[in-house]
């Protein structure tokens, strides 16, 4: 079991190291996208067969896009960046994020206590657990997220909506 | 594969692909069969599904053909059987023409992941009593993970192709996708809801059973399910690329949309993906609302639950030709607004219209009248309110050269 790990954990590694490396940008989406799938098959590896599933469909099938959609709409010529890559400045806004992002992360790790041999038995986890979990104690969390993202939409229509007054030959 | 309790003593042909499943993997020993068992389904999916793509692609030019009054193809076989052989031959030996500034991997790639991600669909549908390749407690969500590939596959190849007109073709084609995955998949929620489960054999063993041993439990016979089954059947039209809504891939639209710098073998791919999708679509409405493999009445229960689902799978399919013989195809404005002004907001509606149904689950006598005409009358209204609202003063259209 743990030899799957790691060649699911190499595949992430080497398709984010490989992404970074890239000048091609569309490239580096795309093996985001592995990584992302990466993740799922982590999940599926870890018995979480729902959260996999709903990995995969959100972010291969949804985020993605967006993110393919950015790329393609922001940035006028495909080959080359905006900033000449090998600028002092760059680097070291690279190495500042770098470390924040760093000790983000390790402080989340080390002020996490793991219970190592406390359950012996692996939980299983219903679909039907999941959804009592967010209708009842995460009900609040659940609907906080709704209003953000139902904000985002309603903003991305605010921005995208023109006045330009309809056309009578072009309705439907 | 579970091994449901049935009443009557179950007959030879029910259990025919136990029976040969078993026959096959006792030549192995013990344990590598459940390795032969998933090989076993693996072949079984992919002798199916490709000679019913294969015939499916001779059917359509047949049936479009006697629709538009001319024969179809007649000429390689008896009727044209052999048509589609000859087409795959056809295929395989045409030049492949890749564009020298493509980006080779990813123009390799598309095609292959496409029919790849479409053939994962085909896991989790039951088949039959006994026929279902993969059983998981989130089948549906696996179904649509596995579909979401679609989408990407498609940036790839209008990307890769580096052709102006592939790229705009493939970005449109995913606004279509993605508008028309919502109603998609908020169609089949009041189904998950009502049901209680995620697992495609939850969700058939719960349309199990009749009325007055005459009217079938199937979702699609109570007001919501066939509101459900409409918008499903409309927004799998649109997700599997068909008439009318085959603007990605139409000719007459910008070339052949992402499809322009495909040839030979790889074009064929496509169409393959293309099939193999409606056809899983086709399989989970078959699931979703019409009960499965269940049999329409109780007396019909001796002929195998198979032939009943691969039936109810060969109409629906017969009735995607059918419209694409008959629709003109839309305008992209006009699929647009189908889809967010039309299709969403009554698919959002219809979650209301199963809540009131479920809660009104023990009303009898005339209240059961009223209950039935409540649901209907919030199926139809908000049908007619929003279809006058949308096609207000546009017609009747006026024709100056023509005879109306």
């Amino acid at each position: 079991m743990n030899a799957v790990l790691v060649l699911i954990a190499l595949l992430m590694v080497a398709s984010a190291a490989v992404a970074l490396s890239l000048r091609n940008i569309v490239r580096s989406t795309l093996l985001f996208v592995v990584n992302w799938f990466g993740l799922a098959l982590f999940y599926l590896w870890a018995g979480a067969e729902f959260v996999a599933f709903a990995q995969v469909l959100v972010y291969v099938g949804a985020v993605s896009m967006v993110t393919l959609f950015a790329v393609l709409l922001t940035r006028r010529s495909l080959d080359e960046p905006g900033i000449s890559p090998e600028s002092r400045s760059r680097a070291a806004a690279g190495i500042i994020t770098g470390c924040a992002v760093a000790g983000v992360l390790a402080g989340a790790v080390l002020r996490t206590k793991f219970p190592v041999a406390s359950t012996p038995a692996i939980p299983t986890v219903t679909v039907r657990d999941i959804g009592r979990e967010l209708m009842g104690p995460q009900a609040a969390g659940l609907l906080v997220v709704g209003v953000i993202l139902t904000v985002a939409l309603i903003g991305a229509i605010v921005l995208a909506a023109t006045d330009r007054p309809a056309n009578r030959e072009d309705a439907p | 594969m579970i091994l449901a309790a049935v009443t009557p003593p179950e007959q030879l042909l029910e259990r025919l692909p136990l029976v040969l499943r078993d026959l096959v993997t006792g030549f192995f020993p013990e344990p590598l069969r459940w390795l032969v068992a998933s090989l076993l389904a693996i072949v079984a999916i992919l002798a199916v599904f490709g000679l019913l793509f294969a015939f499916l692609t001779l059917a359509e030019r047949k049936i479009l053909g006697r629709i538009q009054n001319r024969p179809g193809p007649n000429r390689t076989g008896w009727f044209g059987l052999l048509q589609p052989f000859a087409d795959g031959i056809k295929m395989l030996t045409k030049e492949d023409i890749v564009p020298r500034a493509a980006d080779q991997l990813l123009h390799f790639l598309a095609p292959v992941v496409l029919v790849a991600a479409a053939l994962m669909t085909f896991a989790v549908i039951p088949y039959g009593r006994h026929l279902v390749p993969v059983e998981l407690d989130a089948a549906v969500l696996y179904f649509f993970a596995a579909g979401a590939a679609t989408e990407l596959v498609v940036f790839m190849a209008g990307w890769a192709s580096h052709n102006k007109y592939a790229l705009l073709a493939a970005m449109r084609a995913l606004a279509q996708f993605i508008s028309y995955e919502l109603p998609l998949l908020l169609s089949l929620v009041p189904v998950v809801m009502l049901t209680g489960s995620l697992s495609t054999t939850g969700i058939v063993a719960a349309q199990a059973g009749w009325k007055w041993s005459l009217i079938p439990h199937w979702h699609v016979f109570t007001p919501w399910g066939f509101a459900g089954f409409a918008i499903f059947m409309v927004a799998a039209l649109a997700e599997s690329n068909r008439s009318p809504f085959d603007l990605p891939e139409a000719e007459s639209e910008l070339i052949a949309g992402h499809l322009t710098e495909y040839s030979g073998f790889k074009y064929a791919l496509f169409f393959m993906a293309e099939y193999f999708g409606m056809t899983a679509l086709s399989g989970m409405a078959v699931t979703l609302f019409l009960g499965g493999w269940q049999a329409p009445l109780p007396f019909l229960q001796f002929i195998p639950s198979y032939a009943w689902f691969g039936l109810k799978l060969l109409a629906l399919l017969t009735g995607f030709i059918w419209i694409r013989a008959t629709f003109p195809r839309l305008r992209m404005d006009q699929l647009m607004h189908f889809a967010w002004k039309f299709l969403v907001p009554l698919a959002l509606l219809n979650l209301g219209t199963a809540a009131f149904w479920e809660f009104t689950h023990d009303w009898s006598g005339p209240l059961q009248l009223a209950r039935w005409a409540l649901a209907l009358a919030f199926v139809a209204g908000p049908f007619v309110a929003l279809g006058r609202r949308l096609t207000a003063g546009l017609g009747p259209r006026q024709y100056t050269y023509a005879a109306a």
